[in-house]
Protein backbone atom coordinates (compact mmCIF):
# COMPACT_ATOMS: atom_id res chain seq x y z
CA UNK A 1 0.00 0.00 0.00
CA UNK A 2 1.09 3.47 -0.68
CA UNK A 3 -0.24 6.49 0.38
CA UNK A 4 -1.29 9.50 -1.90
CA UNK A 5 1.77 11.17 -3.14
CA UNK A 6 2.16 14.97 -2.11
CA UNK A 7 2.56 16.86 -6.07
CA UNK A 8 4.79 19.63 -5.87
CA UNK A 9 5.25 22.09 -8.82
CA UNK A 10 8.86 23.19 -10.01
CA UNK A 11 8.77 27.00 -11.75
CA UNK A 12 11.25 28.70 -9.00
CA UNK A 13 13.71 28.61 -6.84
CA UNK A 14 11.28 29.19 -4.32
CA UNK A 15 9.36 26.17 -5.80
CA UNK A 16 12.67 24.17 -4.81
CA UNK A 17 12.98 25.21 -1.41
CA UNK A 18 9.38 23.94 -0.98
CA UNK A 19 10.48 20.56 -2.40
CA UNK A 20 13.18 20.63 0.06
CA UNK A 21 11.22 20.61 2.74
CA UNK A 22 8.51 18.45 1.66
CA UNK A 23 10.72 16.03 1.09
CA UNK A 24 12.86 17.01 4.87
CA UNK A 25 9.36 16.64 6.48
CA UNK A 26 8.29 12.68 4.96
CA UNK A 27 11.92 11.72 5.74
CA UNK A 28 11.19 12.53 9.50
CA UNK A 29 7.97 11.00 9.29
CA UNK A 30 9.27 7.87 7.61
CA UNK A 31 11.86 7.85 11.19
CA UNK A 32 14.93 8.08 8.34
CA UNK A 33 18.49 8.82 10.32
CA UNK A 34 19.66 12.51 10.26
CA UNK A 35 22.47 10.98 7.57
CA UNK A 36 19.64 9.65 5.44
CA UNK A 37 17.64 12.70 5.96
CA UNK A 38 20.42 15.01 5.04
CA UNK A 39 21.10 12.22 1.80
CA UNK A 40 17.33 12.68 0.65
CA UNK A 41 17.28 16.25 0.59
CA UNK A 42 20.30 17.07 -1.18
CA UNK A 43 19.14 14.52 -3.95
CA UNK A 44 15.98 16.28 -3.56
CA UNK A 45 17.18 19.80 -4.42
CA UNK A 46 19.43 18.38 -6.92
CA UNK A 47 17.00 17.19 -9.08
CA UNK A 48 14.07 19.34 -8.66
CA UNK A 49 17.32 22.46 -9.60
CA UNK A 50 17.97 20.56 -12.52
CA UNK A 51 13.77 20.39 -13.39
CA UNK A 52 13.90 23.98 -13.19
CA UNK A 53 17.31 25.10 -14.76
CA UNK A 54 17.72 22.14 -17.61
CA UNK A 55 13.92 20.67 -17.84
CA UNK A 56 12.28 24.35 -18.02
CA UNK A 57 10.36 23.72 -14.79
CA UNK A 58 8.40 20.91 -14.07
CA UNK A 59 6.91 18.64 -10.67
CA UNK A 60 8.19 16.76 -8.22
CA UNK A 61 6.03 13.76 -6.74
CA UNK A 62 6.81 12.66 -2.97
CA UNK A 63 5.39 9.18 -2.55
CA UNK A 64 5.77 7.23 1.09
CA UNK A 65 6.14 3.47 0.38
CA UNK A 66 5.42 0.68 2.32
CA UNK A 67 6.19 -2.49 -0.18
CA UNK A 68 8.38 -4.29 -0.61
CA UNK A 69 9.85 -1.76 2.22
CA UNK A 70 9.45 1.29 3.73
CA UNK A 71 10.54 4.13 2.04
CA UNK A 72 10.61 7.80 -0.07
CA UNK A 73 10.31 7.74 -2.84
CA UNK A 74 10.85 11.23 -5.27
CA UNK A 75 10.00 11.36 -8.68
CA UNK A 76 10.73 14.18 -11.00
CA UNK A 77 8.86 14.94 -14.13
CA UNK A 78 9.47 17.75 -17.04
CA UNK A 79 8.52 18.26 -20.47
CA UNK A 80 11.95 20.09 -21.60
CA UNK A 81 14.11 19.28 -24.13
CA UNK A 82 15.33 16.07 -22.41
CA UNK A 83 18.48 14.13 -21.68
CA UNK A 84 19.78 12.89 -24.87
CA UNK A 85 22.53 10.99 -23.62
CA UNK A 86 22.20 10.02 -20.35
CA UNK A 87 25.19 8.13 -19.96
CA UNK A 88 26.97 11.13 -20.12
CA UNK A 89 24.77 13.43 -18.03
CA UNK A 90 26.17 11.13 -15.21
CA UNK A 91 29.40 11.52 -15.54
CA UNK A 92 30.82 13.50 -12.97
CA UNK A 93 31.82 16.94 -14.33
CA UNK A 94 29.85 16.98 -17.13
CA UNK A 95 27.55 19.67 -17.03
CA UNK A 96 25.60 21.82 -20.25
CA UNK A 97 25.16 24.61 -17.96
CA UNK A 98 28.06 25.70 -16.05
CA UNK A 99 27.46 24.52 -13.07
CA UNK A 100 29.54 21.30 -11.00
CA UNK A 101 27.93 18.72 -13.12
CA UNK A 102 28.21 16.57 -9.90
CA UNK A 103 23.91 16.95 -9.52
CA UNK A 104 22.99 13.85 -11.22
CA UNK A 105 25.91 11.37 -10.64
CA UNK A 106 26.16 12.47 -7.37
CA UNK A 107 22.07 12.03 -6.22
CA UNK A 108 22.24 8.55 -7.89
CA UNK A 109 24.80 7.79 -5.43
CA UNK A 110 22.50 9.34 -2.42
CA UNK A 111 20.10 6.98 -2.74
CA UNK A 112 19.10 3.36 -3.28
CA UNK A 113 17.62 2.99 -6.48
CA UNK A 114 17.50 5.31 -9.65
CA UNK A 115 16.44 5.79 -12.70
CA UNK A 116 16.19 8.27 -15.80
CA UNK A 117 13.56 8.18 -18.55
CA UNK A 118 14.36 10.32 -20.83
CA UNK A 119 12.08 10.78 -24.35
CA UNK A 120 13.52 13.98 -25.95
CA UNK A 121 10.89 16.80 -26.22
CA UNK A 122 8.51 14.84 -24.74
CA UNK A 123 9.10 13.67 -20.96
CA UNK A 124 12.11 13.57 -18.90
CA UNK A 125 11.45 11.41 -15.36
CA UNK A 126 14.07 11.13 -12.69
CA UNK A 127 13.24 9.12 -9.87
CA UNK A 128 15.33 8.46 -6.71
CA UNK A 129 14.17 5.70 -3.96
CA UNK A 130 15.59 5.71 -0.60
CA UNK A 131 14.83 2.53 1.48
CA UNK A 132 14.86 2.70 5.67
CA UNK B 1 -16.20 77.02 -24.37
CA UNK B 2 -14.38 74.47 -27.05
CA UNK B 3 -11.36 73.38 -25.50
CA UNK B 4 -12.66 70.24 -23.66
CA UNK B 5 -11.14 70.67 -20.12
CA UNK B 6 -11.70 73.85 -19.75
CA UNK B 7 -15.61 72.84 -18.88
CA UNK B 8 -14.09 71.17 -15.59
CA UNK B 9 -11.90 74.02 -15.65
CA UNK B 10 -14.61 76.35 -15.49
CA UNK B 11 -16.59 74.52 -12.82
CA UNK B 12 -13.95 73.90 -9.99
CA UNK B 13 -12.97 77.88 -10.53
CA UNK B 14 -16.45 78.95 -9.24
CA UNK B 15 -16.15 78.23 -6.25
CA UNK B 16 -12.87 76.51 -4.98
CA UNK B 17 -13.40 76.37 -1.21
CA UNK B 18 -16.75 75.47 -1.12
CA UNK B 19 -15.79 72.43 -3.41
CA UNK B 20 -13.04 71.29 -0.94
CA UNK B 21 -15.51 71.01 1.58
CA UNK B 22 -17.67 69.07 -0.69
CA UNK B 23 -15.08 66.93 -1.98
CA UNK B 24 -14.11 66.18 2.00
CA UNK B 25 -17.29 65.18 2.98
CA UNK B 26 -17.16 62.88 0.25
CA UNK B 27 -14.36 61.07 1.34
CA UNK B 28 -14.73 60.62 4.68
CA UNK B 29 -18.51 59.16 3.93
CA UNK B 30 -16.78 57.05 1.95
CA UNK B 31 -16.04 54.09 4.04
CA UNK B 32 -12.40 53.84 3.13
CA UNK B 33 -11.28 56.64 5.09
CA UNK B 34 -9.18 55.68 7.62
CA UNK B 35 -9.11 58.13 10.21
CA UNK B 36 -6.31 55.88 11.96
CA UNK B 37 -4.14 56.83 9.75
CA UNK B 38 -4.54 60.24 8.47
CA UNK B 39 -5.90 63.08 10.18
CA UNK B 40 -8.71 65.62 9.45
CA UNK B 41 -6.40 68.37 8.73
CA UNK B 42 -3.37 66.69 6.90
CA UNK B 43 -6.05 65.06 4.60
CA UNK B 44 -7.28 69.05 4.16
CA UNK B 45 -4.23 69.80 3.35
CA UNK B 46 -3.61 67.49 1.19
CA UNK B 47 -6.53 67.52 -0.60
CA UNK B 48 -6.33 71.50 -1.15
CA UNK B 49 -3.20 71.04 -2.44
CA UNK B 50 -4.06 68.54 -5.27
CA UNK B 51 -7.04 70.76 -6.35
CA UNK B 52 -4.83 73.81 -6.73
CA UNK B 53 -2.37 71.99 -8.88
CA UNK B 54 -5.51 70.78 -10.95
CA UNK B 55 -6.79 73.89 -11.18
CA UNK B 56 -3.31 74.95 -12.49
CA UNK B 57 -2.86 72.19 -14.82
CA UNK B 58 -6.27 72.83 -16.55
CA UNK B 59 -5.55 76.33 -16.99
CA UNK B 60 -2.41 75.23 -18.84
CA UNK B 61 -4.90 73.47 -21.36
CA UNK B 62 -3.04 70.44 -21.65
CA UNK B 63 -4.60 67.10 -21.47
CA UNK B 64 -3.50 64.68 -18.79
CA UNK B 65 -2.13 61.18 -20.29
CA UNK B 66 -1.19 58.64 -17.77
CA UNK B 67 2.60 57.82 -19.05
CA UNK B 68 3.55 61.34 -19.88
CA UNK B 69 5.96 63.46 -17.85
CA UNK B 70 3.95 66.85 -19.56
CA UNK B 71 5.58 70.02 -17.11
CA UNK B 72 1.85 71.59 -16.54
CA UNK B 73 0.84 68.50 -15.09
CA UNK B 74 3.88 68.20 -12.75
CA UNK B 75 2.17 69.63 -10.10
CA UNK B 76 -0.31 67.33 -9.81
CA UNK B 77 1.53 64.22 -10.12
CA UNK B 78 3.96 65.15 -8.05
CA UNK B 79 1.06 65.62 -4.97
CA UNK B 80 -0.41 62.03 -6.26
CA UNK B 81 3.51 60.58 -5.82
CA UNK B 82 3.79 62.49 -2.63
CA UNK B 83 0.21 61.09 -1.51
CA UNK B 84 0.71 57.54 -2.57
CA UNK B 85 3.94 56.76 -1.69
CA UNK B 86 3.19 58.13 2.06
CA UNK B 87 0.14 56.02 1.85
CA UNK B 88 1.98 52.90 0.81
CA UNK B 89 4.86 53.73 4.08
CA UNK B 90 1.45 54.45 6.12
CA UNK B 91 -0.02 50.87 5.12
CA UNK B 92 -3.02 51.94 3.36
CA UNK B 93 -4.65 49.63 0.93
CA UNK B 94 -5.36 50.22 -2.63
CA UNK B 95 -9.20 51.09 -2.24
CA UNK B 96 -8.01 53.38 0.31
CA UNK B 97 -5.36 55.29 -1.77
CA UNK B 98 -7.45 54.82 -4.69
CA UNK B 99 -10.49 56.52 -3.16
CA UNK B 100 -8.68 60.09 -2.73
CA UNK B 101 -9.22 60.55 -6.68
CA UNK B 102 -12.23 58.16 -6.92
CA UNK B 103 -14.04 60.31 -4.54
CA UNK B 104 -13.38 63.26 -6.39
CA UNK B 105 -16.08 62.25 -9.03
CA UNK B 106 -19.52 63.40 -7.60
CA UNK B 107 -18.52 66.52 -6.16
CA UNK B 108 -17.10 67.22 -9.63
CA UNK B 109 -20.37 65.95 -11.56
CA UNK B 110 -22.51 68.05 -9.19
CA UNK B 111 -20.09 70.94 -10.04
CA UNK B 112 -20.67 70.73 -13.84
CA UNK B 113 -24.97 70.10 -13.54
CA UNK B 114 -24.37 73.82 -12.27
CA UNK B 115 -21.82 74.92 -14.62
CA UNK B 116 -23.20 73.56 -17.80
CA UNK B 117 -26.75 74.12 -19.03
CA UNK B 118 -27.15 70.16 -18.84
CA UNK B 119 -27.79 68.03 -22.11
CA UNK B 120 -25.42 67.25 -24.32
CA UNK B 121 -22.83 70.03 -22.75
CA UNK B 122 -23.30 68.18 -19.39
CA UNK B 123 -22.67 64.65 -21.29
CA UNK B 124 -19.81 65.73 -22.81
CA UNK B 125 -18.33 67.21 -19.73
CA UNK B 126 -19.07 64.35 -17.51
CA UNK B 127 -17.37 61.90 -20.15
CA UNK B 128 -14.22 64.43 -19.78
CA UNK B 129 -14.35 64.35 -16.32
CA UNK B 130 -14.30 60.65 -16.21
CA UNK B 131 -11.57 59.84 -18.91
CA UNK B 132 -9.43 62.72 -16.35
CA UNK B 133 -10.63 61.31 -13.48
CA UNK B 134 -9.55 57.12 -14.49
CA UNK B 135 -6.66 58.61 -15.63
CA UNK B 136 -5.60 60.31 -12.54
CA UNK B 137 -6.87 57.38 -10.14
CA UNK B 138 -4.59 54.74 -12.41
CA UNK B 139 -1.38 56.99 -12.13
CA UNK B 140 -1.69 57.09 -7.74
CA UNK B 141 -2.11 53.44 -8.06
CA UNK B 142 0.55 52.75 -10.18
CA UNK B 143 2.59 54.73 -7.97
CA UNK B 144 1.31 53.27 -5.10
CA UNK B 145 2.16 49.89 -6.12
CA UNK B 146 5.68 50.84 -7.26
CA UNK B 147 6.17 52.17 -3.69
CA UNK B 148 4.94 49.11 -2.26
CA UNK B 149 7.65 47.13 -4.48
CA UNK B 150 10.29 48.97 -3.33
CA UNK B 151 9.59 48.96 0.53
CA UNK B 152 9.48 45.37 -0.31
CA UNK B 153 12.39 45.09 -2.38
CA UNK B 154 14.39 47.68 0.22
CA UNK B 155 12.53 45.66 3.53
CA UNK B 156 14.55 42.06 1.92
CA UNK B 157 17.88 43.83 1.12
CA UNK B 158 17.75 44.74 4.57
CA UNK B 159 17.19 40.92 5.28
CA UNK B 160 20.15 40.01 3.59
CA UNK B 161 22.27 42.21 4.70
CA UNK B 162 21.17 41.62 8.54
CA UNK B 163 21.52 37.69 7.52
CA UNK B 164 25.33 38.28 7.09
CA UNK B 165 27.20 39.74 10.03
CA UNK B 166 31.10 39.58 9.35
CA UNK B 167 32.61 39.73 12.65
CA UNK B 168 35.90 40.30 13.23
CA UNK B 169 37.77 37.71 15.75
CA UNK B 170 41.19 38.85 16.03
CA UNK B 171 43.38 40.87 14.31
CA UNK B 172 43.23 39.67 10.96
CA UNK B 173 40.88 36.94 10.88
CA UNK B 174 37.07 37.81 10.55
CA UNK B 175 34.25 35.26 10.75
CA UNK B 176 31.30 34.76 8.79
CA UNK B 177 28.30 32.83 10.51
CA UNK B 178 26.43 31.96 7.42
CA UNK B 179 22.48 30.71 9.01
CA UNK B 180 19.99 29.96 6.13
CA UNK B 181 19.34 28.77 2.03
CA UNK B 182 22.42 30.11 0.39
CA UNK B 183 20.72 31.37 -2.82
CA UNK B 184 23.00 32.83 -6.25
CA UNK B 185 21.46 36.16 -4.90
CA UNK B 186 22.36 35.91 -1.05
CA UNK B 187 26.18 34.67 -2.23
CA UNK B 188 26.70 37.60 -3.90
CA UNK B 189 25.89 40.07 -1.10
CA UNK B 190 28.08 37.78 1.11
CA UNK B 191 31.09 37.95 -0.93
CA UNK B 192 30.64 41.57 -1.69
CA UNK B 193 30.42 41.60 2.48
CA UNK B 194 33.03 39.47 3.37
CA UNK B 195 35.59 40.91 0.81
CA UNK B 196 34.95 44.63 1.87
CA UNK B 197 35.15 43.29 5.87
CA UNK B 198 38.43 41.45 4.81
CA UNK B 199 39.54 44.59 3.17
CA UNK B 200 38.51 47.33 6.19
CA UNK B 201 39.83 44.65 8.91
CA UNK B 202 43.25 43.81 6.33
CA UNK B 203 42.32 40.33 7.44
CA UNK B 204 44.66 37.56 6.31
CA UNK B 205 41.70 34.29 7.35
CA UNK B 206 38.19 34.25 6.70
CA UNK B 207 36.53 31.69 8.28
CA UNK B 208 33.33 30.71 6.69
CA UNK B 209 30.88 28.59 9.35
CA UNK B 210 27.98 26.44 7.67
CA UNK B 211 26.85 24.95 11.06
CA UNK B 212 23.39 27.18 10.19
CA UNK B 213 23.23 26.26 6.10
CA UNK B 214 20.40 23.67 6.32
CA UNK B 215 21.46 21.62 2.59
CA UNK B 216 24.79 22.04 1.04
CA UNK B 217 24.14 20.63 -2.40
CA UNK B 218 26.10 21.36 -5.67
CA UNK B 219 24.90 24.77 -5.96
CA UNK B 220 25.68 25.84 -2.36
CA UNK B 221 29.15 24.42 -2.96
CA UNK B 222 29.58 25.88 -5.81
CA UNK B 223 28.53 29.76 -4.10
CA UNK B 224 31.47 28.61 -1.01
CA UNK B 225 33.81 27.78 -3.43
CA UNK B 226 33.33 31.15 -5.30
CA UNK B 227 33.61 33.00 -2.33
CA UNK B 228 36.62 31.31 -1.13
CA UNK B 229 38.28 31.89 -4.86
CA UNK B 230 37.62 35.76 -4.55
CA UNK B 231 38.53 36.12 -0.88
CA UNK B 232 41.72 34.36 -1.51
CA UNK B 233 42.57 36.79 -4.31
CA UNK B 234 41.75 39.55 -1.98
CA UNK B 235 45.04 37.87 0.13
CA UNK B 236 42.75 36.08 2.69
CA UNK B 237 42.62 32.06 3.20
CA UNK B 238 38.98 30.93 4.23
CA UNK B 239 38.30 28.00 6.51
CA UNK B 240 35.45 26.64 6.08
CA UNK B 241 33.73 25.50 9.42
CA UNK B 242 30.45 24.15 11.50
CA UNK B 243 30.14 20.58 8.65
CA UNK B 244 28.48 18.18 10.38
CA UNK B 245 28.54 15.23 9.69
CA UNK B 246 25.99 14.07 7.91
CA UNK B 247 26.85 17.30 5.46
CA UNK B 248 30.54 15.79 4.90
CA UNK B 249 28.89 12.08 4.31
CA UNK B 250 26.79 14.53 1.54
CA UNK B 251 29.40 16.14 0.12
CA UNK B 252 31.25 13.24 -0.22
CA UNK B 253 28.66 11.18 -2.39
CA UNK B 254 28.27 13.78 -4.42
CA UNK B 255 32.05 14.03 -5.53
CA UNK B 256 32.23 17.99 -4.19
CA UNK B 257 36.20 18.51 -3.99
CA UNK B 258 36.57 20.52 -1.13
CA UNK B 259 40.82 19.17 -0.70
CA UNK B 260 41.63 23.06 -1.63
CA UNK B 261 39.93 24.63 1.52
CA UNK B 262 41.06 23.89 5.08
CA UNK B 263 37.75 22.47 6.76
CA UNK B 264 36.60 22.31 9.92
CA UNK B 265 34.11 20.83 12.22
CA UNK B 266 33.06 23.52 14.48
CA UNK B 267 33.99 27.20 15.08
CA UNK B 268 36.43 26.74 17.84
CA UNK B 269 38.99 24.55 15.63
CA UNK B 270 38.65 27.04 13.05
CA UNK B 271 39.66 30.18 15.48
CA UNK B 272 42.54 27.65 16.94
CA UNK B 273 43.61 27.37 13.52
CA UNK B 274 43.48 30.96 13.01
CA UNK B 275 45.04 31.92 15.69
CA UNK B 276 47.83 29.81 15.28
CA UNK B 277 48.62 30.74 11.78
CA UNK B 278 48.66 34.09 12.26
CA UNK B 279 51.50 33.94 15.15
CA UNK B 280 48.81 33.53 18.05
CA UNK B 281 48.65 30.79 20.83
CA UNK B 282 45.96 30.32 23.14
CA UNK B 283 47.03 28.33 26.73
CA UNK B 284 45.41 27.45 30.05
CA UNK B 285 46.84 29.27 32.57
CA UNK B 286 48.35 26.82 35.15
CA UNK B 287 46.32 26.26 38.05
CA UNK B 288 47.62 28.26 40.89
CA UNK B 289 49.08 31.27 38.59
CA UNK B 290 47.93 34.45 39.12
CA UNK B 291 49.09 37.08 36.80
N1 LIG C 1 15.70 17.42 -16.30
C1 LIG C 1 16.69 17.56 -17.22
N2 LIG C 1 16.39 17.95 -18.49
C2 LIG C 1 17.38 18.11 -19.40
N3 LIG C 1 18.68 17.93 -19.14
C3 LIG C 1 19.05 17.54 -17.92
C4 LIG C 1 18.08 17.36 -16.88
N4 LIG C 1 18.75 16.98 -15.77
C5 LIG C 1 20.05 16.94 -16.09
N5 LIG C 1 20.25 17.28 -17.38
C6 LIG C 1 21.54 17.32 -18.10
O1 LIG C 1 22.50 16.60 -17.39
C7 LIG C 1 23.62 17.40 -17.11
C8 LIG C 1 24.27 16.97 -15.82
O2 LIG C 1 23.38 17.23 -14.74
P1 LIG C 1 24.00 17.46 -13.30
O3 LIG C 1 22.90 17.74 -12.35
O4 LIG C 1 24.89 16.32 -12.99
O5 LIG C 1 24.93 18.75 -13.50
P2 LIG C 1 24.52 20.27 -13.58
O6 LIG C 1 23.09 20.46 -13.23
O7 LIG C 1 24.92 20.79 -14.91
O8 LIG C 1 25.43 20.94 -12.48
P3 LIG C 1 25.30 20.74 -10.89
O9 LIG C 1 26.54 20.07 -10.45
O10 LIG C 1 25.18 22.11 -10.32
O11 LIG C 1 24.08 19.92 -10.64
C9 LIG C 1 23.11 18.82 -17.12
O12 LIG C 1 24.10 19.77 -17.37
C10 LIG C 1 22.07 18.74 -18.24
O13 LIG C 1 22.66 18.84 -19.50
MG1 LIG D 1 22.27 19.68 -11.51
Amino acid sequence: MTATPDTLPIHSEDDVVRVRHAVRRAAVELGFSLVDQTKLVTAASELARNTLIHGGGGEARVERLDTPRRGLRLVFEDRGPGIPDVERAFQDGFTTGGGLGLGLGGSRRLVNDFSVESTPGVLTRVTATKWK
Amino acid sequence: MTNPDQRILHSLERDPSRFLDVWLGEQAASGTMRRDLISEAELRTQSQAFLSALIAALRSGVPFEGGSNHPAWSGVRAQLEDLSRQRAQRGFSFSEVATFVFSFKQPLFSALRESTDGGTELAEASWEANVLLDRLGLYTIEVYQRSRENIIERQRQEMLELSTPVVKVWDGVVALPLIGTLDSERTQIVMETLLQRIVETGSTIAIIDITGVPTVDTLVAQHLLRTVAAAQLMGADCIISGIRPQIAQTIVHLGIDLSGVTTKANLADAIQIAMERTGMRVERQAPGRTP
